[in-house]
């Protein structure tokens, strides 16, 4: 390669590197990255950061402004003793979901390094939040930063004004249930006034069609279904069963202040704004990713790089996508930058040279030759779960070695499912998929009752699947917080489908709120 | 694209979430400080650093899954051996593969993080201070208080008090008959009248020229003139604090062994740690005696070595000698402390004792005895002493006097002995 390209091509020679180097990097990774790979990110602003801001920014979730809450402070102090102690690296970047995309980069990157983390993240994650479904669905890149500047402004004014003790345990109740303030699918429309006119209108029209005088004389039976009628229209009313237990909690707490009603909304729309984030991991990661290994892998081609540049990308690169065997120490789980990498590569593999098991498993996209083309189309129309249901190849679950293991209560030992030949790939397959499904990851815990006519009880259900309950001692404690917010009794039944119940947690509120 | 340079921005930025987490877990934070500090060496007395306290009281609870019990259902990377069918042994512990139990980061008892020098020494001297300062008095130019003293004709631009100002101005310009700016306009409005209406030629030229006559006084007495601006004055009073020295008695005789020497060092070393950090205007005096006393500087105190017999009288005397020279005792507040392993020669006894009682009690706000003793040895049974001379001499002190006596057998007791010896006393209560 070097004896074709002249060396004034070179970006760079070197570790060190100054704002005039990444001005250069940017344009060329962009050559690569927009004409090349026809990606399409957000416009970047590139931000150089210290050590020290970076963990300032790992406290507030990668965010440059955040509300102030002890436990930010207590992730920060976690971080810092595990850095400092050479127990844990920092990240080379962060970056951020918005418009313009915002890219933290470290002062103390090297000139590699830097071109590294402005292909992945400035290339790769940009493109995929601006193009990605679950994102367009849910995020507002444009309005975010706002949005925490306003949160951090009305914390600050209300713990002014009615003190941080007060605010605090606002905050913490709101955190404790924030897994379960999340809006899974977009919201029906309430219905607007005329539209409910029409409904009424037609419904008439529908009664008077079938007017029949004849069954007013026909005996009434005993009313019986009064009840069961109150029942459903409360429900109706209330909006139950309602699995958002924020934004229930928000709008119908009867205890709540105005202000405690808007930190829990801010608490849950800032939780809803990393939804996508949960849903898509695997891919975000294996969409950058594989964006920097394509534009570094270019740039050394074109004689961009020089040859120690790309060996210290390499090294960096086979580090970021290790994935260790289950028995290996260092094993925590699935890798999502090995494993998205590993697909999308394998993606490439199977349109440009597809063999026979590709062509019977994917035929849509085998060998069709638009590698990009097809990378793109699946960057924006998947998240995790279709994902790796639809495209994770047998090649892949080889390379992986991967197997299923099920492991039941009831039974001695462990037993292996099924494991990466003929019979095991589509096991494998919907299994690993399932364990990406936020959905199924989540207990799916509702709000179904409310016993309005009593002493306002709020009855909360889980729905255990496979014989797994709640951690018990969490489950008291955050249902302790539900209940000091919503200011009455709250119980907690889990039971499964066949009506099997399996535990019941009850709190009283401790002090009210307001 | 844009490159913005972050790094000069200031840091800190956690600062504020810290102080929360802080607040939140002081409690425990406190104790865990307080028991790591028997494990340190005299110098880090003073440092920041890693403690960990129960993860339970700042754990954050969130509704999800329990790690163990049902049916599971793994995926796993890295199989070499296990074929369809193949049973595996669950492993110890019985938390499935480990992934659950490490993803979610908990399991861990333990809450580890670092405190910084400032953080670790205000948890660690908190509500402490020296008792009885009661003698204050102003002392140099340090304090001093601002307060507000009346107005002035000079100062500052910020210091300029507008009502004020105006009121002179309001003044003047009725003592003087400056014309008011409605009047001025009320003879323009009849003049134009007149001149709309053609009025009598004469009417007209006299109030042209009362006009001309108001606006030319107006114009020579300015509405605020620089004779009425005022300033609000500020004026300093020097502040009385009061000024405290403390003396450090120490045995350093051949009685003493390595491991007492090592208590009382200690001991000082946290005094002087307190002092040091919480009073501005403190002297520290050290005192070390064998069979004679010898005023020394603080690295000596601390480091250097010395032997002889034992006569602590002369470690009183010399402090006597110290006060009478350099602290008038009508501006300062005594203090002292001594640490002894509590032997002295026997004909010493009364005249220590004497000593304390007619020269040193009386001029000290506060007197702490500290004597340390060996690990092993045991306390005898049925709550008799094993007294040593100068126990059983100090026990004759009067209980009235300002005096305190102790006893440290290990390192681990010199925290708690230090705070009771000067633990922030509710208003009134009695020195004891």
């Amino acid at each position: 390669m070097t004896a074709t390209a002249p060396a004034p091509k070179l970006l760079f020679s070197g570790p060190d590197w100054d704002f005039d180097l990444i001005k250069r990097v940017h344009e060329a990774c962009g050559e690569v990255g927009i004409r090349e790979m026809g990606l399409d990110p957000y416009p970047n602003q590139i931000e150089v950061i210290t050590t020290e801001q970076m963990l300032d920014a790992y406290a507030s979730t990668g965010m440059p402004l955040f509300y102030r809450h002890w436990s930010f402070g207590k992730h920060f102090a976690r971080n810092e003793a595990l850095y400092r102690k050479g127990y844990q690296g920092l990240a080379y970047e962060i970056v951020i979901n918005s418009n313009p995309c915002i890219v933290y980069i470290m002062e103390e990157n090297s000139a590699t390094m830097q071109t590294l983390v402005i292909a992945h993240a400035g290339y790769g994650h940009s493109h995929f939040f601006k193009n990605n479904y679950v994102f367009k669905q849910w995020t507002d890149a444009d309005g975010i930063l706002d949005y925490l500047e306003f949160a951090r402004g009305f914390i600050a004014k209300c713990e002014e004004r009615y003190g941080q003790e007060q605010v605090e345990r606002v905050i913490d109740a709101a955190h404790a249930l924030q897994s379960h303030g999340i809006h899974r699918y977009p919201r029906k429309r309430m219905p607007d006034l005329r539209s409910e006119e029409r409904r009424e209108e037609e419904r008439r029209r529908h009664g008077e069609q079938l007017f029949n005088d004849l069954w007013r004389t026909v005996p009434a039976g005993q009313k019986k279904k009064a009840d069961k009628d109150g029942e459903a229209r409360r429900k109706a009313l209330l909006g139950l069963p309602e699995e958002n237990l924020l934004y229930f909690l928000e709008k119908t707490a009867p205890r709540l202040q105005p202000w405690q009603r808007e930190i829990l909304r801010i608490v849950r729309l800032i939780n809803q704004y990393f939804y996508p984030q949960r849903q898509t991991k695997v891919m975000n990661e294996g969409c950058a990713t594989f964006a920097h290994h394509r534009i570094m892998t270019r740039l050394h081609e074109k004689g961009q790089l020089n040859d120690g540049a790309f060996l210290e990308f390499l090294h960096s690169h086979t580090s970021v996508v290790l994935q260790p065997a289950f028995d290996d120490r260092r094993y925590s789980g699935i890798n999502p930058y090995a494993l998205g990498f590993a697909m999308c590569a394998d993606i490439e593999r199977v349109c440009v040279t597809p063999t026979e098991e590709d062509r019977e498993w994917m035929p849509d996209i085998a060998g069709n030759g638009d590698a990009y083309g097809a990378l793109r189309e699946i960057w924006a129309n998947y998240r995790d779960e279709s994902f790796i249901s639809q495209f994770l190849s047998p090649r892949v679950m080889r390379d992986f070695g991967f197997f299923r293991v099920l492991d039941d209560e009831d039974e001695e030992d462990m037993s292996v499912a099924a494991i990466h030949d003929e019979r095991g790939y589509r096991k494998i397959r919907r299994a690993l998929s399932k364990r990406y499904d936020i959905a199924y990851q989540d207990p799916e815990i509702q709000i179904v009752d409310v016993d309005l006519a009593g002493d306002r009880k709020l009855i909360l259900q889980h729905r255990v699947m496979d014989g797994i309950v709640l951690e018990e001692a969490d489950a008291e404690r955050v249902l302790q917080h539900a209940a000091d917010l919503w200011g009455y009794d709250v119980k907690l039944i889990e039971v499964d489908d066949g009506g099997v119940e399996f535990a019941e947690h009850n709190a009283s509120p401790r002090r009210v709120f307001g | 694209m844009h490159i913005i340079d972050r790094r000069l921005n200031p840091g800190g930025k956690s600062f504020a979430n810290r102080q929360r987490f802080l607040r939140r877990a002081r409690a425990q934070v406190r104790k865990a400080v307080r028991e790591a500090s028997s494990q340190r060496s005299i110098k880090d007395a003073g440092k920041g650093g890693e403690v960990s306290i129960p993860a339970g009281g700042v754990h954050e609870p969130t509704l999800r899954r329990a790690a163990q019990g049902g049916m599971r259902d793994y995926v796993l990377p890295g199989n070499k051996k296990y074929i369809e069918g193949d049973t595996i042994p669950r492993p110890e512990g019985g938390a499935g593969d480990g992934s659950r139990a490490s993803d979610s980061g908990e399991g861990e008892d333990e809450f580890r993080f670092a405190l910084s020098d400032e953080e670790y020494l205000d948890l660690y001297l908190e509500d402490l201070e020296l008792p009885d300062l009661a003698k204050r008095q102003i002392a140099g130019a340090e304090a001093l208080q601002w307060r507000q003293a009346g107005f002035s004709t000079a100062g500052p631009p910020s210091r300029l008090s507008v009502p004020r100002t105006l009121r002179h101005s309001l003044s003047r310009r009725i003592a003087l008959k400056r014309p008011k700016a409605g009047d001025v306009q009320r003879l323009r409005e009849e003049i134009e009248k007149l001149e709309r209406e053609g009025g009598r030629f004469d009417d007209l030229q006299g109030l042209r020229a009362e006009l001309e006559e108001m606006l030319r006084r107006s114009r020579r007495i300015p509405y605020i003139d620089p004779v009425d601006v005022r300033y609000r004055r500020v004026e300093s009073t020097p502040k009385p604090i009061a000024k405290a020295v403390m003396f450090c008695l120490m045995d350093v005789s051949g009685s003493m062994n390595e491991h007492m020497k090592d208590l009382a060092k200690r001991f000082y070393s946290l005094l002087y740690l307190f002092l040091d950090r919480r009073y501005e205007h403190v002297d520290v005096v050290f005192i070390r005696h064998t069979h004679e006393a010898q005023e020394v500087d603080e690295h000596t105190f601390f480091y250097s070595r010395e032997t002889g017999g034992t006569v602590v009288s002369t470690a009183l005397f010399k402090m006597e000698e110290i006060v009478r020279e350099r602290y008038p005792i009508d501006q300062w507040n005594i203090y002292a402390a001594q640490a002894s392993d509590g032997d002295n020669t026997s004909s010493d006894n009364p005249v220590v004792l004497q000593q304390l009682r007619d020269a040193i009690l009386p001029i000290c706000q506060y007197y702490a005895y500290v004597e340390v003793g060996m690990d092993d040895e045991e306390e005898p049974p049925g709550g008799a002493e094993s007294s040593t001379n100068l126990w059983r001499a100090y026990r004759r002190v009067s209980t009235d006097s300002p005096f305190a006596m102790r006893r440290v057998r290990h390192r681990r007791d010199i925290y708690p002995v230090f705070r009771e010896l000067f633990a922030r006393r509710p208003e009134g209560a009695e020195a004891a």
